[in-house]
């Protein structure tokens, strides 16, 4: 980061990498991205001041790196990760965004919002524990967020005298429960966060382990495979209709891509009214553009003037989202107050709303087998299951697996208006 | 095809005009805080950009500490002019003169925590639903826990201990009577990124951020600019000297730097090399451990 030659061409270069911590308590992850930012120079004196500071006043006998991201006094207090803290840091070849999330079961939910926008999951293990029932909890929201990249930190080597044994044992360990989860892209380090080996510098107390160290993995794996590119999809945001005498017949969509791209003279359909239309100009601010790409925020305006509104959706024709009522997701529960079977819940989904109720609730996993128990079919707190729900208008969505973004929901509470569940489109 | 990549600044660009749209389709009576610094300038950009050719779908809502520099306010007409929008003004001068807020005495006397009296009642008077706000969580350690749509109770407190869920892209504003939001679009970008993004888009900016000649004093290791009002310590002098602005908030808690910069490229390469943070600057953050938290959980931008 403080390079004497800056260049900011190569700045504005560099791609973006979104990752996320993962793991039960106390394994260590706030203490590695606390080592990563402060190895990789990604730290400003003055931060780094206070967090000596406040290691000495708490009485810590080292600088305690966890403080870096334990920014809440809470936290500190308690010596725990309560909610996400977001970190960013950048070398010469990537820029990186850091969710560092809380281990701790009771805040699952902030770990699922950390993970919910990455492409990467860093899982910690302590080598003296292994592989807990929050490293699988974890590892399998993970799986159903669709990270395809994890990467296995097996950390405190130090309190294990850095032994390779142990750390076989923990991958065969991972590797035999991970079976049943489909992971793309799985990865093994051991590494001490504490003493800095194989974080940032390859470790001296290793030499067995002959492999890349972590920020080397951060700053290569591939990632441009990571979006759907290929099914159109663009919901409408807002529609953009200024009163003035200059504009006075514009009418824009304005919303994100949220799969494919879309150009001038594009056929498209619009969803529920299925009128068809051709795409006359895609503006972006004063100018207008041929193409817009996945994930870019434009305002799209058709040669005809049919009847679009926010929570409708533009998509082209040959390649339709599934147009449904009855839908079957998994569901991540995060509220105290359980799943009501026979309750109305709320319904957002891209840029629409609509109501639900629940149909059927067809399984809550157990998380320490990863099989699917059909008795008790309760959803509480940090449960996960599959259940199929009905609404009240028809959503147009693809499969999560095919699209994070067109195949994410999220259920709200009607009473307090707390959002109480991910779902995730089967 | 060619394997395409949109560079991060885009996509930073990207989240934050699909915030501020989300902003305007759930919300009724949205304000945008205009403070007058470079991240609200962006903000403002980026609105315009959101919703071009359409007039900004937000009150501007400046919340005056009485002590600005004087070219906050000038360039704060100008750009409420040039876009024919709407600016509301909430005064800490008068909450205090209506008993709502006791000024602090002493050396570091500053009206930046008392912004916070100001600005709920602002949000009060005027019936916001929701206030956008320039914060960045790289700023500080507190905003580094802060969701993009930040519940607030019907206090205007921040519970950081419990807040919502906020998945994916998928923004939950509602709310209940009396509740609002904070919603914070720029709240990946860091200092780095803005000043990249002023450069790219030639966004004109105040020349208090450029080196400009200004009588300062040292305290504490962080230069202060100077002001009639400001109270010395016997060991302090004033000095006249060339320095810029890092950030520019209440002029009683500005951190100033020594520096040549006159221009954006000349900004960037400074900011490239600096080794501390664009708060560390900041008296108000040097409070206490958890004084962002403390502040923020009261109601604070
Ligand atoms: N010996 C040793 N101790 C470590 C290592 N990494 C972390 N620790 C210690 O483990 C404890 C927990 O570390 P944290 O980083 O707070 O753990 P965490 O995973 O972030 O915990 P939560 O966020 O609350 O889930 C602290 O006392 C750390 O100093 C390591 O590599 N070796
Ligand atoms: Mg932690």
């Amino acid at each position: 980061m403080f390079e004497t030659d800056f260049s900011s061409e190569a700045y504005l270069n560099m791609q973006l990498l979104r990752f996320t911590t993962a793991g039960s308590v106390d394994d260590g992850k706030s203490t590695l991205i606390g080592r990563l930012l402060y190895d990789s120079k990604s730290i400003f004196e003055d931060q780094l001041e206070a967090v000596e500071r406040d290691s000495i006043r708490r009485g810590n006998e080292q600088i305690n790196l966890a403080l870096l991201t334990d920014g809440l006094r809470a936290e500190r207090e308690q010596g725990i990760t309560i909610d996400v803290a977001y970190r960013y840091f950048a070398t010469p070849l990537r820029k990186f965004i850091i969710a560092d999330t809380p281990g701790h079961i009771q805040y699952t939910r902030n770990m699922v919002t950390g993970a919910s926008t990455s492409n990467l999951a860093l899982v910690l293990i302590d080598a003296r524990n292994g592989v807990y029932e929050q490293t699988i909890r974890h590892s399998y929201i993970a799986h159903l967020l669709q990270i395809p990249h994890l990467i296995i930190c097996v950390n405190k080597m130090d309190l294990m005298e850095y032994s390779e044994e142990t750390f076989n044992k923990i991958r065969e360990d991972f590797l035999a429960m991970s079976a049943k989860l489909s992971i793309p892209d799985l990865r093994f380090l051991p590494i001490s966060a504490l003493n800095g080996d194989n974080v940032v510098h390859p470790s001296e107390n290793m030499p067995w382990y002959t492999g890349p160290t972590l920020l080397h993995l951060l700053e290569t794996i591939d990632i441009t495979s990571d979006l759907n590119r290929i099914d159109p999809r663009f919901p409408v945001q807002y529609v953009i209709r200024p009163i003035s005498d200059e504009f006075h017949d514009y009418r824009g969509y304005a919303g994100r891509v949220a799969g494919g791209s879309f150009a001038k003279g594009d056929h498209i359909i619009a969803l529920p009214g299925m009128k068809e239309s051709t795409i006359e100009s895609i503006d972006l601010f004063e100018t207008s553009v041929p193409q817009a790409l996945t994930s870019e925020s434009v305002t799209i305006r058709l040669t005809d003037d049919i009847d679009i509104s926010r929570g409708d959706m533009i998509v082209k024709k040959g390649n339709l989202p599934s147009v449904n009522q009855e839908i079957d997701i998994m569901i991540c529960w995060f509220n105290e107050k359980p799943l009501n079977p026979a309750g109305k819940y709320i319904i957002r989904h891209t840029s629409r709303e609509a109501r639900c109720l629940i149909r059927e609730i067809d399984f809550k996993m157990d998380i320490n087998t990863l099989e699917h128990n059909r008795k008790d079919l309760t959803i509480g707190m940090n449960d996960i299951g599959k259940i199929r729900i009905k609404t009240t208008q028809p959503l147009f969505f693809d499969s999560y697996f095919k699209n994070r973004i067109t195949g994410s929901l999220v259920l709200v509470d009607e009473g307090t208006f707390e959002t109480v569940a991910a779902g995730m489109i089967i | 095809m060619t394997a395409y990549r949109i560079n991060h600044l885009s996509e930073l660009e990207n989240e934050s005009i699909y915030v501020m749209r989300e902003v305007a389709a759930q919300f009724e009576n949205p304000a945008l805080l205009f403070s007058g610094g470079k991240d609200s300038i962006v903000m403002v950009h980026l609105a315009r950009k959101a919703f071009w050719p359409q007039k900004l779908p937000f009150t501007l809502a400046h919340i005056d500490t009485g002590h600005n520099f004087e070219e906050t306010l000038v360039y704060r007409d100008k750009l409420v002019e040039e876009l024919g929008a709407r600016l509301v003004v909430g005064s800490v001068q008068s909450s205090i003169d209506e008993g709502r807020a006791t000024e602090e005495s002493g050396f570091n006397a500053s009206r930046n925590v008392l912004q916070t009296v100001t600005l709920l009642d602002t949000i009060e008077k005027y019936k916001f639903d929701v206030a956008i706000g320039g914060g960045r969580r790289d700023e500080e350690k507190a905003r580094a826990k802060e969701r993009f749509f930040s519940h607030r109770d019907e206090f205007g407190q921040w519970d950081p201990k419990n807040q919502r869920p906020e998945l994916w892209n998928i923004f939950n504003g509602k709310k209940r009577v009396g509740e609002h939001f904070r919603v914070f679009p720029l709240s990946n970008w860091t200092e780095m990124d803005v000043w990249q993004y002023i450069l790219q888009e030639n966004i004109e900016m105040p020349s208090l951020y450029f080196t400009h000649r200004r009588k300062a004093f040292l305290r504490d290791g962080v230069w202060l600019a100077w002001a009639p009002f400001m109270k010395l310590k016997p060991s302090e002098t004033v000095i006249e000297d060339d320095f810029r602005c890092r950030t520019i908030g209440d002029i009683t808690c500005t951190g100033l730097s020594p520096s040549k910069a006159d221009s954006l490229v000349d900004i960037i390469r400074e900011i490239a090399a600096t080794r501390v943070t664009e708060r560390g600057g900041r008296s108000d953050d040097r409070r206490s451990e958890a004084a962002m938290e403390d502040r923020k959980r009261e109601g604070y931008f």
